[in-house]
């Protein structure tokens, strides 16, 4: 019998804010141990929580990019569970009235769209850190109270490249909206997956096994690709699955099953008395709405559109935010955006990335943190996204050479001089005076008697090495169109 | 030790309180006799009727975001049972 | 004697330089030193703290600074944050908490320049209605320290009937300040809910708590109520409603004032007749000053009492979770953490706690929320619409503060349910996060023990409240009268 996956993911997210959901202690990584505290982020006696409005700001943005449904009203509840990490031995989060529900994510997905509907997306409270020693284990609270995004996905998904497919189209709608800056190393994205198989074509669902705790997409992938199939042959092997969490050993590779809990979860879900509910007015959601950015594919498909571009230069411009932004100033009013792009993803990134990797360089020879530095971005260039367009205009209508324009693009990104004003400066501008050429076109012809030999005898190829010389005797300017015309009338005559 | 309503040896490890066996019974006892009385208020018609989760209705209270000055790790850690290394240490936790 | 001082005596006093701010508090701390090894109000001084703030208080006064607590001694139940000092609610899991915060009311004594001193005795974490069930001991009444002086701020009643404090601050959950202070004899005032910050309250049951002032007369607990008063943007449950100037309020005037007496109280079934006496006796007082009473109902009193301990105890079981010896507090060891909370918790709460937390974590308990937990919000839904409808007829309600006066030490202690419904009068002001008041309508023969009188009032009503109170303490003299301490 075959098998299918059906596959639900639960993503938690740190959302960016300047402080923490309930207290003012800093939304920061990286600080010594509990230094990031206050009495209510340690559940100390008699504190209180104050919902972060950011928060649920940027929770409701999350809703909005994520096509959900924003309802009139939303609330906290406290979730019940013992654990050293969790302060208060409650966590605050929202059960049966999320600030979103009901969305979908599309995504390419092996050539075509796929979607994956959303559950809800909602706001809660991160735990602390527990450090695990040979005898004891020791907590760390500077990421307790942290906000947390929950973003629960129905079981719409069917394999593990599809899983990994849909958390990046997921980060990338994050990252775009400044939700989160989803950075994995930090923590700021982590993972549980539900996973069953049923025969495929089924429409019942098989034993849910959770494998909680993944902190990277490869990691959620290489989990399903272990379970997936685990799951399978135990089925085909005649046994049986039983409803169970499971954990993912990275360094294993394998997921292995969790203790089981002498009692099931019971969760006591209740409102939570010290925080009011909440019931968005059109004013706020219009301050939110006004936050709004458009989705990472819908910029693909409307930069493959508009400027007429490749996928693969439109991916480009979808991952690097600024660089598409950039382009899209410099291709305003150009006859070949194609061309623009060109120049823009070949030259102008290369460049500044050669630019940037010198400055660390140098800045690191001085004893400089990695987060203390600075270096050229695309906002410091010395020339406009306008004096692109011009240099890619001058190639267009053949004043100057592909050749010539590197140089002016060198000079460009030095000086900040306009194209026009280099090449009028530098006489680069293309030769394409038929007297001068035809001149230049002899010598080289008498300079190469075997080639010309070739050419003769029907070696057309042979034409490129005269075509060569005649551009080093001009220096780069001649018109490569014209000398090769004016090459093959010589040599035919 | 399971009484007429409910089973007190699981609802006190529900609650990380652990019980002696003289406690479990008149816990146990006392508690039986509080949910009778409780029982009234199935007698009661509720049916449309919301639930009173806060007693002053206040909707959207929010604070700025703004980062404040947190307490030092001294002071985050000076009542702690079990200070090391600036975390609070506890028994090894295994899953 | 100064210690016997009201407050607005005290603050005149210290305004015409007849006495200091360190005077008053140093026969304070004379009169506990005299007589709390028989009382037991107080769990803790912080003397050498206390006297620097008297000195500063003076030096204020001598720069020509006036307020209505500048100077005065003014002690809190032991569930109120006061920065670097301990905090215990009574518990031996929180014995040696030292707070590293202050409450929104302790700041706001400060900069009244009150003289914060002493941490009074009470039931552990607000549970009980006795004092009994503190760890360290129980307070005793006054006036007859065999018996109970009601809880569970009876540390705080006990200190003002005895002159230990010129005022002091409780938390009424269910009736905790009114109760003790009906049964000790003096003012004791719980806001409406959100009138008062609850930052740095201790939590015992997050939507009935509320702060409040106990006092020797009206017009202090209407000058205390004012200075704790107001919004808090730390405490999200706080209403941004002014506050007034509550000893304007003190008009001396009822002409025109509807009080409700709702049957369901006079008829109900324990009511000592002579606490119904002397209540009746206040009623009719009342009508002579001016106000007419009427006979209202409120149909789900009956309910009042199963509605609160689930709601309480609910409430209670997720708020007491963070006591786990792991950031503070005692710790009892255990092979792993679950062991080390059993052991802890097990060891560190005493018995009336563990059966409210484990009677809350029942009722929230999964095939149970519905029948228990929803179920009672619902009927606190039913018993607020009662108080909110005879509010629309009445402008303040009237009733016994308690069923009986103080019982004995030890009386109801093993009988837990008896216990709760000690308190059938005062809960349902709570779920209804109405404002209700008690101050002293009489005595009982013999043995000679105060009755209180308790007064109902609508959200934000506490102006009315203070109003009949203080009208009808200056037409009574039950309020001079001082138990014998010797
Ligand atoms: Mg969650
Ligand atoms: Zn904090």
């Amino acid at each position: 019998m075959e098998y299918e996956a059906v596959i639900g993911l639960e993503t938690h997210v740190q959302l960016k804010t300047q402080s923490k959901m309930w207290c003012g202690c800093a939304n920061t990584f990286g600080s010594p141990p509990n230094t990031n505290v206050c009495p209510v982020c340690l559940g100390m006696p008699g504190v209180l929580p104050v919902a972060n409005e950011e928060a649920l700001r940027l929770t409701v943005l999350t809703g909005l990019l994520l096509n959900c449904e924003i309802p009139a009203r939303a609330k906290f509840d406290r979730k019940n569970y013992f654990y050293p990490d969790v302060a208060k031995n409650y966590q605050i989060t929202q059960y049966d009235q999320p600030s979103t529900r009901g969305g979908h994510v599309d995504f390419e997905f092996q050539g075509g769209m796929a979607r994956v509907r959303i559950t809800r997306a909602h706001l809660e409270e991160d735990v602390g850190k527990n450090n695990h020693f040979d005898r004891n284990s020791g907590v760390d609270f500077n990421r307790a109270g942290v906000p947390l995004l929950e973003i629960v996905s129905e079981p719409d998904l069917t394999s593990a490249d599809m899983a990994y497919e849909y958390l990046n189209a997921l980060k990338d709608i994050l990252v775009y909206g400044g939700i989160s800056d989803c950075d994995m190393e930090k923590g700021m994205v982590r993972c549980d997956v539900n996973v069953s198989v049923r025969p495929k074509g089924g429409t019942g669902l098989g034993a849910k096994i959770e494998i909680k705790n993944m902190n990277s997409f490869s990691g959620v992938r290489r989990a399903l690709t272990y379970e997936i199939p685990r799951q399978i042959e135990v089925l085909q092997g005649g046994g049986t699955l039983i409803q169970s969490t499971r954990r993912w050993d990275d360094a294993g590779g394998i997921t292995e099953e969790m203790r089981t809990k002498e009692h099931a979860h019971d969760y006591r879900y209740f409102p939570e008395p010290d925080l009011m509910p909440f019931e968005p007015t059109p004013e706020w959601l219009a301050a939110v709405k006004s936050r709004m950015v458009e989705l990472p594919l819908a910029r693909k498909q409307r930069f493959m559109k508009t400027y007429e571009l490749p996928a693969g230069d439109a991916e480009v411009f979808k991952n690097d935010v600024p660089l598409g932004h950039y382009f899209e100033t410099a291709a305003q009013g150009a006859a070949n955006p194609k061309a623009v792009a060109n120049w823009v993803i070949n030259n102008l990134r290369a460049r500044l990335a050669e630019t940037q990797a010198r400055e660390i360089a140098e800045q690191e020879s001085l004893g400089l943190e990695r987060s203390d530095m600075t270096f050229t971005g695309l906002s410091d260039l010395k020339f406009p996204p306008q004096a692109l367009r011009d240099l890619v205009g001058l190639v267009e209508n053949q004043t100057l050479s592909s050749s010539a324009a590197q140089q002016v693009f060198v000079e460009m990104f030095e000086t900040g001089k306009a194209p026009a004003d280099i090449v009028q400066e530098k006489g680069l501008a293309q030769v394409s005076d038929t007297g001068a050429l035809e001149a230049l076109c002899d010598e080289a012809i008498a300079a190469n008697p075997g080639p010309a030999a070739d050419y003769r005898s029907g070696k057309l190829a042979a034409l490129n090495r005269i075509k060569g010389h005649v551009m080093k005797l001009s220096q780069g300017k001649a018109n490569p169109g014209l000398v090769g015309e004016i090459l093959e009338r010589k040599l035919r005559a | 030790m399971a009484g007429a309503h409910m089973d007190v040896t699981d609802v006190a490890h529900l609650a990380r309180i652990r019980l002696t066996p003289a406690e479990e019974q008149t816990l146990g006892r006392q508690l039986d006799q509080i949910l009778d009385y409780m029982e009234q208020l199935k007698g009661l018609d509720v049916s449309g009727v919301e639930p009173t989760a806060h007693p002053f209705p206040l909707v959207n209270v929010m604070r700025p975001d703004e980062a404040r000055p947190s307490l030092s790790q001294d002071e985050a850690l000076r009542n702690a049972p079990a200070p090391a290394n600036g975390l609070f240490m506890v028994p090894k936790i295994v899953e | 004697m100064l210690n016997t001082l009201t407050i607005s005596e005290t603050t005149a006093r210290l305004q015409r330089r007849e006495i200091s701010a360190r005077e008053v508090l140093a026969a304070c701390l004379d009169q506990v030193r005299r007589v709390d090894s028989k009382l037991h109000a107080f769990l803790a001084l912080d003397e050498p703290d206390a006297l620097a703030q008297a000195e500063a208080a003076d030096k204020r006064i001598a720069a020509g600074e006036q307020g209505p607590l500048l100077g005065v001694p003014i002690a809190l139940k032991d569930v109120i944050a006061v920065r670097h000092q301990r905090l215990s609610c009574g518990s031996r899991i929180l014995e040696n908490f030292v707070s590293p915060y202050d409450a929104t009311v302790t700041g706001k004594l400060r900069a009244a320049g009150a003289v914060i001193f002493g941490r009074l005795n009470m039931d552990e974490f607000a549970m009980g209605s006795s004092t009994e069930n503190s760890a360290f001991g129980p307070s005793r009444n006054p006036w007859d320290r065999e018996r109970i002086p009601g809880g569970s701020s009876g540390g705080s009643a006990v200190a003002v009937a005895a002159d230990q404090c010129i005022a002091a601050l409780g938390s009424d959950t269910g009736g905790s300040i009114r109760q003790p202070a009906a049964l000790c004899g003096c003012v004791g005032l719980k806001p409406t809910y959100g009138r008062v910050s609850r930052y740095g309250l201790v939590a015992y049951a997050s939507s009935l708590d509320q702060i409040g002032p106990f006092a020797k007369r009206v017009r202090d607990a209407a000058v205390l109520l004012g200075a704790i008063s107001g919004y808090d943007p730390k405490d999200s449950t706080s209403v941004a409603q002014p506050v007034p100037d509550y000893s304007a309020a003190l008009t001396g005037s009822l002409r025109g004032l509807r009080l409700g007496l709702p049957r369901e109280y006079f008829a109900a079934g324990g009511l000592d007749p002579q606490v119904k006496a002397a209540v009746d006796a206040a009623v009719d007082k009342l009508r002579e000053l001016g106000a007419e009473p009427v006979e209202i109902s409120l149909p789900h009193t009956d309910y009042a009492v199963a509605t609160y301990y689930i709601i309480a105890t609910a409430e209670a079981s997720a708020n007491l979770a963070r006591f786990d010896g792991v950031r503070y507090g005692l710790r009892v060891d255990g092979k792993d953490p679950i062991e080390l909370y059993g052991n802890t918790r097990g060891q560190g709460f005493g018995d009336e706690v563990k059966r409210r937390i484990i009677l809350g974590t029942y009722v929230l308990s999964s095939g149970y929320y519905d029948a228990y937990y929803l179920r009672a919000q619902k009927v606190r839904t039913l018993i607020r619409r009662d108080f909110l409808k005879a509010f629309e007829t009445v402008d303040a309600i009237v009733t016994p503060a308690t069923p009986t006066v103080a019982f004995r030490l030890g009386e109801k202690s093993q009988d837990p349910l008896q216990m709760y419904l000690s308190d059938i009068f005062t809960l349902s002001c709570n779920l209804a996060g109405i404002c209700g008041l008690s101050l002293p309508c009489g005595f009982t023969r013999s043995p000679k023990l105060p009755i209180g009188l308790q007064l109902l009032g609508r959200p934000f009503g506490e102006e009315t409240l203070l109003r009949v109170a203080h009208t009808y303490e200056q037409a009574t003299g039950w309020h001079v009268q001082k138990p014998a301490l010797d």
